[in-house]
């Protein structure tokens, strides 16, 4: 037919274009290569190419104590940082065979949830950006600020907390909120409205947030659920069926979204999810517009989450970190004054511990499906091997299967709902 | 005042202060645009800024009303960098098509009764023809610059401009014959009354087709596919630097104020005050009465509508656009324009009782 058509015509066969979208685009998260092979504005064929933020992580943790990888684990993906540690120091825990203080694990649970939320906002943030609204993305950067000061004050910084330790967290939650201070630029009238909600404890704070987060997420419902724009370019968009999703392994929102109740903190619980009450959101068609759905009720369910933890933290004080030295660091006052606890503390610091020889892997409901760590000890005081299953990778390698056929804006949309990151993906 | 200067001049041979006389105008006309257009990025800045729980820019000079100023000298000093596959010459003539005709068509724009370069009596025309060739800049810039983001942004804009150009025709037509005349003055005049004659409330359909399609026509959000950044990055204009760059800025936003300005003139009765009961009260009379300050108040009003609609919406993408054009806008005008049509018939009043 086609060689009929040019006999008739003698334009000469126009070739399908072929676009380089990425390493550098806005639309590419971070570090996306995609070579899309496209008929007009069609998608013929989508090929991510990867690699470009590959910084070793799983080598460089061959080499290093146990403990002294857990930085690196908030760095993989960096958008949810303590869910990252959460799963290696799982892993370091069910190799040693120790469990945490109850308590530990509410701190552990609580930050797992507002990591969720972090994530979750800035996923919608730039999903937002990408399909073209702008001011959602700064509405959920407000709502951030509040949580990133949380991961301030309890590990210092506002990202990488290396927080998690094995055998609890590193700390005790703060009594007090840090105080913003008068300067140049901010008079005393407005720092005293800035510290308004920071003058309790840390549990207050994050007890107010949880009580106002709901109301903010109505807020961006507002901007988006209804609005026929944000429907016309999602709805429909990336439709994977429950089989498929099943296939290509999904996992998190990408499953969920296409309608299978798959949900790590329900089916393989760990810490104490099993006590906490919350439900899993499922979406029907498996579309753009049911990943964004799904992923806004989550939030509103960690809000939930949050809530209970808050409420168990405050009436239960106690240890958050074992009290066995040959784990954990003890306290820097016996270090300064007792021979048996410096000896300890540079053993720990220096060396580590050994783990028993052997494989475990554990995995965690990420924010973005199922993070998971195998872990391979041959006794040694660091990994024989580390491998890091990332939500991310399968996701991206599926955006073939999603944005065929679909217009270059749509693959914008795709890249938007898979909410890929590539300090996993590419580890 | 021109009749003054022309007494001064009168030494000089007739053409020649004449053409005098027009460049003075021209002039006038021209910087004060400028200026809006710097200063309408600085009010959008700030205004989404303020949308989004922010405060926009305000480093440079008092709250930062230096800012446009030093945005323009920064883009003068930048170096214009040419693509090595670019074709040179086309290259260099897109933004100035681009900005030409975006200046041009303010010949024909009354600012008050009797303020206007040109009173040409097929002004609605001139300005149809001259919004329409400002497409030509986008398209040879998509097609000059040698890239395929370009070149995707130029095949959209282009497709769009032409297909929104035939609803914005339609609404124009409709004011056309409401007023029964193509002069932008008559048009006005035609309003004449209270708010309720002016034509917004007649034309109702076509005056948010004609603002909508207006939308469309400038490349601004929820339409900017030309230029969507997180699909095809800049668009048309993604290898142009410096102060090529600032000139399809430029035309950009000389756009918005023009289809702004058209807006308030056609639907809005322009220079008409909604208050000239109170005309003839001293000294608030002045206030009240017609003049060029409720021309720009009612743009300003069209202008926030532009930058409001930015911030809140998401983008279209290109061919729900198409649809929107073709299957919803087309109906909607030529059904309204037989309405119309009828209205002028049977002398439907208030509008078109004396027609």
């Amino acid at each position: 037919m086609r060689r009929h058509d040019q006999w008739l015509n003698p334009m000469p066969e126009i070739r399908n274009m072929t676009l380089n979208f990425g390493p550098q685009h806005p639309a590419a998260h971070g570090v996306l290569r995609l070579i899309l092979e496209m008929d007009g504005e069609v998608i013929e064929r989508a090929d991510p190419h990867i690699g470009l933020l590959h910084r070793g992580t799983e080598k460089l943790a061959e080499s290093k104590p146990f403990n002294q990888s857990i930085g690196y684990m908030d760095r993989l993906d960096y958008v949810s940082m303590m869910c990252n540690e959460h799963a290696y120091v799982l892993a370091i825990e069910k190799l040693l065979g120790v469990t945490p203080p109850v308590r530990a694990q509410y701190i552990r649970v609580m930050f797992d949830e507002i990591t969720r939320v972090l994530n979750h906002l800035m996923w919608l943030g730039a999903h937002g950006l990408d399909i073209g609204a702008m001011t959602i993305f700064l509405y959920c950067f407000r709502e951030r600020e509040d949580l990133m000061d949380c991961y301030e004050a309890v590990s210092g910084t506002r990202m990488h907390a290396t927080y998690y330790r094995p055998g609890g967290v590193y700390r005790d939650l703060p009594d007090q909120m840090p105080q913003y201070a008068a300067s140049k630029w901010h008079s005393a009238a407005e720092v005293a409205k800035l510290n308004d909600g920071r003058q309790g404890s840390m549990l207050d704070f994050i007890d107010a947030f949880a009580d106002r987060f709901p109301g903010c997420v109505d807020e961006y419902e507002t901007l988006l659920t209804d609005n026929r724009i944000w429907k016309q370019r999602t709805v429909d968009i990336g439709i994977v069926s429950p089989e498929r999703a099943l296939q290509l392994g999904f996992t998190g929102p990408m499953l969920r979204g296409s309608g299978i109740e798959w949900d790590l903190r329900k089916k393989q619980p760990y810490e104490v999810y099993p006590k906490l009450d919350f439900d899993i959101p499922i979406g029907v068609n498996g579309d753009c517009y049911d990943r964004y759905l799904v992923r806004i009720e989550e939030m509103r369910q960690s809000a939930r989450i949050i809530k209970q933890c808050v409420g168990w933290l405050r009436e239960n004080p106690g240890p958050v970190i074992l009290d066995d030295h040959k784990l954990t660091p003890p306290k820097r006052e016996d270090m300064k004054g007792n021979m048996e606890s410096l000896i300890h503390h540079f053993k720990l610091f220096t060396e580590g511990y050994c783990a028993p020889a052997g494989e475990v892997y554990t995995a965690v409901e990420h924010p973005k499906g199922e993070f998971g760590i195998y872990l391979v000890s041959d006794g040694a005081n660091k990994p024989y091997r580390l491998k890091v299953r990332a939500a991310g990778f399968a996701h991206l390698a599926a955006i073939n299967e999603m944005a065929s056929g679909h217009m270059l804006a749509d693959v914008v949309a795709i890249i938007g709902t898979m909410d890929v990151v590539f300090g996993e993906i590419d580890r | 005042m021109f009749d003054l200067l022309r007494t001064y001049l009168t030494f000089l041979p007739d053409p020649v202060t004449t053409t005098l006389i027009i460049l003075i105008q021209i002039i006038m006309i021209v910087i004060p645009i400028m200026l809006a257009v710097a200063y309408l990025v600085f009010a959008e800045r700030k205004v989404i800024g303020y949308i989004q729980v922010r405060i926009g820019p305000n480093r440079v000079g008092p709250r930062g009303w230096l800012q446009p100023i030093a945005d323009a000298i920064k883009l003068l000093c930048k170096e214009v960098i040419i693509p090595d596959g670019a074709d040179r010459f086309l290259f260099v003539l897109a933004p100035v098509l681009a900005l030409g005709p975006a200046l041009a068509a303010w010949a024909v724009i009354p600012f008050g009764s009797e303020v206007v370069l040109a009173n040409i009596n097929a002004g609605l025309l001139y300005i149809l023809a001259l919004t329409s060739l400002g497409v030509y800049g986008i398209i040879i810039a998509g097609w000059a610059s040698n890239s395929k983001y370009a070149f995707l942004g130029a095949m959209r804009s282009a497709a769009q401009i032409v297909s929104y150009e035939i609803p914005m025709g339609f609404a124009l037509v409709g004011v056309l014959i409401a007023a029964g005349s193509l002069n932008l003055g008559d048009i006005i005049e035609a309003q004449r009354g209270n708010p309720l004659t002016w034509f917004w409330l007649p034309l109702f359909p076509l005056f948010i087709i004609y603002f909508i399609s207006g939308l469309a026509e400038t490349n601004r959000a929820p339409f900017d596919v030309s230029e969507g950044e997180s699909e095809i990055v800049a668009g048309f204009h993604v290898e142009y630097a410096g102060m090529a760059f600032a000139l399809f800025f430029l035309a950009e936003y000389a756009n918005m104020i023009m289809i702004s300005a058209l807006t308030s003139v056609m639907f809005l009765g322009g220079w008409l005050s909604p208050f000239i009961a109170f005309a003839d009260v001293p000294v608030v009379g002045l206030f009240f009465g017609d003049g060029i300050h409720w021309f720009v108040f009612k743009t300003s009003l069209f202008l926030f509508l532009f930058l409001w609609f930015r911030a809140t919406f998401p983008r279209f993408r290109y061919d729900q656009i198409m649809r929107l054009g073709w299957k919803v806008f087309l109906p909607i005008t030529i059904v309204w324009l037989v309405v119309v049509a009828a209205m002028v018939v049977y002398q439907v009043p208030p509008w078109f009782a004396g027609s």
